[in-house]
Formats: C-alpha cells, sequence, structure tokens
C-alpha cells in the first residue's frame, strides 16, 4: 500500500517559490555514478545558506509539535539533513550507518540494489519502543533503503510517522512505503 | 586550544557534553578506547550547546565555508553552518562526490587515504572552519585544510568536539589554530 505526498500539491502552495528557489539549487550530473544515471547533486543546495535555511525551515514546520522524538538519518547525505531538523524540533538524532561503522552493539538489516544486497545498521539502545520517528535522506529513488531503515526503527518498537526526502525520482517504483513525504522535487 | 581554558572555563554545558560521550572500547580494533559522540546526538540538550558553543564561537568572524569530513563532520558541519549564515561543503572519501573534485592524499596508521572537495564550493578569499568530532593525529584536519588552501580560501580553525590534550601531528596542522571542546574519556564511569 503506497501513499504519497507532495507538499507542493496541497498544504504548500504559497511555498512554491520557496521550493522553486530550492530546486533550481540542485545540480544534474549527467552520467554519475555510471552511465545513464542523471544524479541529483545536492550540495549545490548547501551552499546557498538561504536555499538550505528555506528546505530545513520547511520540514521544521512539518514536523515540529507532532510529538516527535526520533529523526533518523541514512549514511551520509541523511546527517547533513537529518540533524539540523533534529535539533530545531527537540528530537534525538539516530544515524543508520553501512556496516561496522557504529561502535558498540547495532541492529541490521538488509536491502535489496540493482546489482546485489547492502546493510544498514542502527545502535542497540537508541530508540526505544512507542517512540515516534521520522527517517531522513536526500533523496528517494526505488525506497529500498527507506524500507531497510524503517524496518529497522519498527523493530525496536518505534512508530515511523514518516519518512522525510528532498528529492523523489518519480519515474522509478516505490513499493511498501506507508507515507513519504518530499518536496516535491524531480 | 581548550574550550574551557578560552572563555568557558566552567561553563556547565562542557560536562554535559563529556558526559554524553560515550567510550566504546577495543573499537575498532583491541586497544584503541573509541570516543562515540552517537549517544551525545541523543541527547537533544547536550548536542544543542555542542553546536551553540561552535556557533557563539564562530557567528562574528566573517566566515562563510564551514567544511565537514565525512561523515561524524555532517553531523555538526551543517547545523553550525545554518546558523552562522555560511555554506556548508562536505569533504567526502574518494567517488562519493559527483562532478569535478580536487583530492589531497593523507597518511593513515597503515596505508594511505584521501578526501576530496568539488571543484568551485569554494572561491578564493573566502574564510573558512573545518568541522569534525574527533581530533588524533591530525592528518584528516591538515588534508582538509590544504584542500580549502589550494583554492585560495583561508582557514580561520578547525573545530573539533572531541581531542587529545597534546595533539601528536600538531605540527602538521600547519599552524592552524585548532578548537577543541573536550578530552577524550579514558572509559565509561555508568
Amino acid at each position: 500500500m503506497l501513499v504519497r505526498e507532495q507538499l507542493t500539491m496541497s498544504d504548500y502552495r504559497d511555498k512554491d517559490p520557496l521550493i522553486h528557489g530550492i530546486q533550481s539549487k540542485i545540480r544534474v550530473v549527467p552520467n554519475f555514478p555510471k552511465p545513464g544515471i542523471m544524479f541529483q547533486d545536492i550540495t549545490t543546495l548547501l551552499l546557498d545558506p538561504k536555499a538550505f535555511k528555506d528546505t530545513i525551515d520547511l520540514f521544521v514546520e512539518r514536523y515540529k509539535g507532532k510529538n516527535i522524538s526520533v529523526v533518523a538519518g541514512i549514511e551520509a547525505r541523511g546527517f547533513i539533513f537529518g540533524p539540523p531538523i533534529a535539533l530545531e524540533i527537540g528530537a534525538k538524532f539516530v544515524p543508520l550507518r553501512k556496516p561496522k561503522k557504529l561502535p558498540g552493539k547495532v541492529i541490521s538489516e538488509e536491502y535489496v540494489l540493482e546489482y546485489g544486497k547492502d546493510c544498514l545498521e542502527m545502535h542497540v539502545g537508541a530508540v526505544e519502543p512507542g517512540e515516534r520517528a521520522l527517517v531522513v535522506d536526500d533523496l528517494i529513488a526505488t525506497g529500498g533503503t527507506l524500507c531497510a531503515a524503517m524496518q529497522l526503527l519498527e523493530r525496536v518498537g518505534a512508530e515511523v510517522v514518516e519518512c522525510a526526502c528532498v528529492i523523489e525520482l518519480p519515474d522509478l517504483k516505490v513499493e511498501d512505503m506507508e507515507y513519504v513525504s518530499h518536496l516535491g522535487l524531480e | 586550544m581548550f574550550a574551557a581554558e578560552n572563555g568557558l572555563k566552567g561553563d556547565p554545558r562542557l560536562q554535559a557534553i563529556s558526559n554524553a560521550i560515550r567510550v566504546v572500547p577495543h573499537f575498532p580494533k583491541q586497544g584503541i578506547m573509541f570516543q562515540d559522540i552517537t549517544t551525545l546526538l541523543l541527547d537533544h540538550k547536550a548536542f544543542k550547546h555542542t553546536v551553540d558553543i561552535f556557533v557563539e564561537r564562530y557567528k562574528d568572524m566573517d566566515i562563510s565555508v564551514v567544511a565537514g569530513v565525512e561523515a561524524r563532520g555532517f553531523m555538526f558541519g551543517p547545523s553550525i553552518a545554518l546558523a552562522i549564515g555560511a555554506k556548508f561543503v562536505p569533504l567526502r572519501k574518494p567517488k562519493k562526490l559527483p562532478g569535478e573534485v580536487i583530492a589531497e592524499a593523507y597518511e593513515l596508521e597503515y596505508g594511505r587515504d584521501c578526501l576530496e572537495m568539488h571543484v568551485g564550493a569554494v572561491e578564493a578569499g573566502e574564510r573558512a572552519i573545518v568541522i569534525d568530532d574527533l581530533v588524533a593525529t591530525g592528518g584528516t584536519l591538515s588534508a582538509a585544510i590544504r584542500l580549502l588552501e589550494r583554492v585560495g580560501a583561508q582557514v580561520v580553525e578547525c573545530g573539533c568536539v572531541i581531542g587529545l590534550r597534546e595533539v601528536k601531528g600538531q605540527l602538521r596542522l600547519n599552524g592552524k589554530p585548532l578548537y577543541i571542546l573536550v578530552e577524550p574519556r579514558e572509559i565509561d564511569g555508568c
């Protein structure tokens, strides 16, 4: 069951100029990391303090006051957007990392890549049952990584309120996503 | 230089930050007492204090670039950049940044690694700081400084949450000031 909501569509019509401002700062790099892929590069967004701040502010406005105590960010670009959101809404930040990066005890969740598999890890004890959580990443493509992230959080008894991404690639199929929110940038 | 010896003596925030850091023995290998900042990130107040202290220090220094070293520098750098109105520039392991990059090699205990920065991210004459969670030998920070200087930026300071009192590679920071919030802890009290 897939429910997706684009912030540009309904609730945030008056935010259109902000969103267009953000979108214009994202750079497309053709054929990276391999031929045929048009890579959505958010580093140019980070070079524009106002556009970067607008991005964070849009997410903060959406999530503050909703009793969210956990912001989980996916390595590595989720580490750039997640912590500022967490700090503003009063939540903890939980990094979800590639294998063997987190010290101490972890739980792991495997996910499928185009060719092969990868794995996401989270610290045991970082999140408690009943906590309300967000997952943050820069981009959603197939949703594979986000699904693994949601699984990790749900396995420890947290409630994933939403996945928040700056960019969505619309042409790729997203399966098994409960609720994804993004800024509607394509 | 340590925050406690530079204007923040007795500041209770520093103790809170230190207490929030977890020591994980023998990670990634035997003998290393790993300073784990993820527990600091779980403590909203202490995490906020960390960012606030850096922001207070840098907000009036005319800094236009905050460079963060992958990956834990990404957890602190952007919040500082946002608060002081600077751009955030990620410094990454090889092949992660799309587009044109410049690269700087640096020494590891065994072997070498490499740090990359986007061409055009930083302009000549910009005033920059480099942020990371921890400084050990200073090898990574030195590579970061070299990248920024190669494009003509002025590195004002390197800011780290944790650092040793005597940085072994102090000379390798090329005389650039190093601002550290807390020292590493030996072992967890609790």
